[in-house]
């Protein structure tokens, strides 16, 4: 290339041109090739930069701000691109190569994508095996991946309940005014409440603040930020050995630090008792640990309550700060007192517990995102000032929850026939579930399996955790088009009448 | 001892406790002009006609159920949303080089568009890297970028006090100035809280600038799109001469506004990208986000907006509907400002009319504002900003005497 400049001009065009100092935090990628994979700070792949066009006639000149330095490469030299003209500021055109105005229309910005180093995200394990299912063409293929409940034709399931308080809500026409940061109050007292039972010393004495959040998920979230933030004593969460995958990535996400307890005993497809006990008893103080109120997922495995009591106990004498995860009330037996009763022991053993609550599956109401987040303080003034707090971190992810699915659940909560049906519909999709546990069994052992497979219907909630292996999950899979997690994970509610006996035959058939 | 003992009491958020205040407040000529949210003439809340239909449907649809949404969302939402702030025929549409993921709102819009640019925009640690967001900004943007990691974030000239209008030079010297690879929060359209939003020349100014210094960023944020001029693509203009530029961009919309669903939560972050591989492996990327924050985001809002848009006569009604609340804005800024003028208030008042979208930086100072919230029971932020929508035909005389009675006692 030839070009003429004045001095002042050619330290700048120089900078165009050079390799950059090494001593640049920004520039440390080679101007050729390939740049590296991981990339830090201001490195961009050759070509992400400027093209300068190598016509010798005229000759479109980069000007550049202080600051902005460019790589060029022979590669991007011996492409045929177009320039980025002069800046609009007299001051900064270089008079020796003649003024040009901006030809902006017709100029790519830049030549290729500030996202060309994203990688591709990995398939949400779970979300996975759904479309693996949808993309199979076998008429007799099961979906016993995600956990939303089916009826016994294997449809999803809108509760009666729902539907007449939509219409009651419809009927009141109401205006869709910004929630207040907390959510609604007629559902997060009526949440709270249905948690701890409505003559919890707790909410009679005010000690304690719920917020609305989306679905569990969103509770998970508030509280581990919350945790993060505020729980400068500790950086450890202890989940149970399995816990819901995404357990893990909420948390880290939020700045704790991941641990495990022993939970699930392989041998036993059932709790490990003794061993949650003894890892309980070393856990650092102060430490969060999770604790999965009923229906424990993946593995369907929950303690006995003579069971959670020595945890309370053990809980209490190592000082943890305890996190329920309750998302299944009701729908694990079909009593919300009972699927409700760790709770309300920990509490009433004087844990001040953080709860997360969700009414996806116990209401169907899954896409509206309906969930709670509370905290049990000291008193009155602390429920104060965790509140303000609660507010401040919602306030920069969400501002305010949706509004639909709160509406709908406070308004079965809050009125006595709704209430009294949603509590037979929770018990009619509880009893379902079990019933196809003993349905499995029974064909199991039909199809002559001499194996032990009690764990099936000993297990509660949506979930059962066969005790199948990875290669006979995959046999399941390919052959019988039968879908579920790795794990061996099956999703219950996938589970009908008229498909129980063919997967009692597929399972017989992968561990014969 | 309890583990929260050292837990602060945070100081309420600004507009909410205005509204509190004004609710608490017992005298019978007060008026609100403080939160953002339209209010007819009657001074109540206005659910669209078109909403109102479209709910009915969907409560009379019994094939429709409460089952998850994908994680990033309704995809005729996404879609039709997306087609709103580019245009149908956007090329960078036909050229299948935007993707869109829907949130919770234009704060949730915002909010993955920050934890996805803090990962993944230059380098996989963006800590340090500069957001630049307008001086004056809507008060929740440093808190959404903050929480999402970044440490630095400044402010450009935006508003010029003296002038009551745009600061175009300041805008562009901090634009030129920026460290390099610095992200800029620009607002689409009705600038939130001055009003003031660029002529297509400074946008056009604007551009070049960032076109020149290709490492910057610009990050819309479109809450307004339709409300402030009553017209959808007049206040697209400035995002789709961006993409027409060949710029990419995040643009964080919501249809709080626009459609009046402000609880329902439905916004949608609109990613345009050189090509569709990249969108791809973009979107992937912010899935793993909404994963962890809210896995999948709510039904109700987003099949409302999804009907409305693709249903030819609701998309028109809708329009309508837009216009109508636009127009009475205009209105009122107009009778305002005639007051103001009839009064002989001292100052300029153009800027009344001049501002567009919900809200006017009125110019007043804390002292004047102070005076009329307590001595005149008028509710607007310490900054001076009104939300127009608190006017209405039976108040219009009492603020402009107001305002008149501050701006001549209070110095």
């Amino acid at each position: 290339m030839t070009l003429r400049l004045a001095n002042a001009e050619n330290r700048l065009f120089n900078r165009l041109m050079q390799i950059p100092a090494p001593s640049s935090p920004l520039l440390r990628a080679p101007v050729c090739g390939v740049a590296p994979p991981a990339l830090r700070g201001g490195e961009r792949a050759c070509g992400g930069g400027v093209v300068v066009a190598p016509v010798s006639v005229a000759v479109p000149l980069v000007a550049l701000f202080r600051s902005s330095v460019v790589r060029l490469s022979s590669f991007c030299l011996q492409s045929s691109s177009v320039a980025v003209m002069a800046l609009l500021k007299s001051s900064k055109i270089i008079p020796a190569i003649g003024s040009y105005g901006p030809v902006l229309g017709v100029l790519p910005l830049r030549a290729s994508s500030w996202w060309s180093e994203v990688q591709m995200g990995p398939p949400d394990p779970i979300l996975g095996v759904t479309e693996a299912f949808r993309r199979d063409t076998n008429p007799k293929k099961m979906n016993l991946g995600v956990g939303a409940y089916r009826d016994d034709q294997g449809k999803p399931y809108v509760l009666n309940c729902v539907r007449k308080a939509e219409a009651q809500i419809a009927a009141k026409k109401m205006d869709k005014e910004y929630l207040p940061i907390g959510g609604l109050g007629d559902f997060t007292k009526a949440c709270a409440q249905l948690a701890l039972g409505p003559d919890n010393e707790v909410l009679k004495s005010g000690r304690s603040v719920t917020v609305q959040t989306i679905s569990g998920t969103g509770s998970l979230r508030v509280g581990a930020n919350f945790l993060a933030r505020f729980h400068n004593a500790a950086r450890d969460v202890y989940l149970p050995k399995p816990s819901w995958g995404n357990h893990t990535p909420i948390f880290r996400d939020a700045g704790m630090q991941l641990k495990a307890y022993a939970y699930y005993d392989p041998k036993t497809c059932g709790f490990d008792f003794n061993g949650a006990l003894d890892d309980i008893s070393k856990i650092p103080e102060k430490s969060v640990i999770l604790l999965h109120a009923c229906a424990h997922n993946p593995t369907g495995v929950d303690p006995r309550p003579e069971q959670w009591k020595e945890m309370a106990s053990v809980i209490k004498k190592r000082n943890l700060l305890v996190f329920f995860d309750m998302a299944y009330q009701g729908f694990a037996s079909g009593d919300i007192d009972r699927d409700a009763w760790a709770v309300r022991h920990f509490i009433e053993q004087g844990h001040n517990v953080v709860l997360s609550q969700s009414f996806a599956k116990n209401m169907g109401l899954y896409g509206e995102r309906v969930g709670g987040f509370t905290v049990v303080c000291k008193d009155t003034e602390e429920a104060k000032r965790v509140e303000s707090q609660l507010k401040i971190l919602i306030r920069p992810m969400y501002s305010n929850p949706p509004m639909n699915g709160a509406r709908i659940a406070s308004t079965i909560l809050a009125t006595p026939e709704l209430y009294k049906e949603w509590l037979v519909e929770v018990k009619s999709m509880a009893d379902r579930i079990i019933k196809m546990r003993e349905m499995l069994v029974s064909n199991l052992k039909k199809e002559g399996s001499t194996h032990n497979w009690q764990h099936v219907t000993d297990q509660i909630g949506m979930f059962c955790f066969t005790g199948l292996k990875p290669e006979q999950v995959e046999c399941l899979i390919n052959e019988y088009s039968v879908y579920m997690t790795k794990d061996g994970r099956i999703s219950m509610a996938g589970v009908t009448s008229g498909n129980v006996a063919y997967l009692a035959h597929a399972i017989h058939a992968a561990t014969k | 001892m309890s583990l929260f003992r050292e837990v602060p009491l945070a100081a309420p958020v600004a507009v909410f406790k205005l509204t509190a205040d004004f609710r608490e407040d017992p005298a019978p000529n007060k008026v609100n002009l403080g939160v953002g949210a339209y209010r007819t003439d009657e001074g109540k809340p206005w659910v669209l006609p078109v909403v109102k239909k479209v709910e009915k449907m969907i409560a009379e649809d019994n094939s429709l159920n409460h089952e998850y949404l994908p994680i990033l969302g309704l995809p005729e939402f996404r879609s039709s949303a997306s087609k709103i702030a580019l245009g149908e025929d956007s090329p960078a549409i036909l050229e299948k080089r935007v993707g869109a993921v829907q949130c919770l709102g234009g704060t949730g819009a915002l909010k993955i568009g920050a934890e996805f640019l803090r990962r993944w925009y230059n380098g996989n640690d963006n800590t340090k890297t500069p957001i630049y967001v307008s001086a004056p900004t809507w008060e929740n943007h440093n808190a959404v970028f903050a929480n999402a990691g970044f440490e630095d974030i400044r402010p450009y000239k935006y508003w010029d006090a003296q002038k009551r209008g745009l600061d175009l030079s300041g805008f562009l010297g901090d634009l030129e100035s920026a460290p390099e690879y610095s992200i800029f929060v620009l607002h689409a359209c009705a600038h939130n809280p001055t009003g003031t939003d660029p002529s297509h020349d400074e946008w056009k100014q604007i551009a070049e600038v960032m076109k020149v210094r290709f490492s910057l960023f610009a990050f819309f944020d479109s809450a307004y799109q339709g409300f402030a001029s009553g017209n959808l693509e007049k206040d697209a203009w400035a995002v789709r001469f961006f993409v027409s530029q060949g710029f990419e961009i995040l643009c964080a919309q919501s249809f709080s506004k626009n459609f009046g669903l402000y609880n329902e939560r439905v916004g949608n972050l609109t990613v345009v990208a050189k090509d569709e591989d990249n969108v791809n492996r973009v979107l992937s990327q912010m899935e793993k986000i909404v994963r962890i924050t809210w896995s999948n985001p709510p039904s109700q809002g987003a099949r409302l907006v999804a009907i409305t848009l693709t249903t030819p006569e609701l998309f028109n009604e809708w329009k309508d509907n837009v216009k109508t609340m636009a127009d009475r804005v205009l209105l009122m800024r107009a009778e305002l400002k005639a007051r103001l003028l009839s009064l002989g208030t001292p100052g300029t008042w153009e800027h009344i009319t001049q501002q567009i979208g919900m809200f006017s930086f009125t110019g007043l100072n804390p002292k004047q504002v102070e005076y009329l919230v307590k001595e005149k029971h008028i509710y607007l932020m310490a900054s001076g900003r009104i939300n127009m929508c608190g006017l209405t035909t039976k108040n219009i005389d009492y603020v402009a005497e107001s305002i008149h009675e501050a701006v001549t006692r209070v110095q």
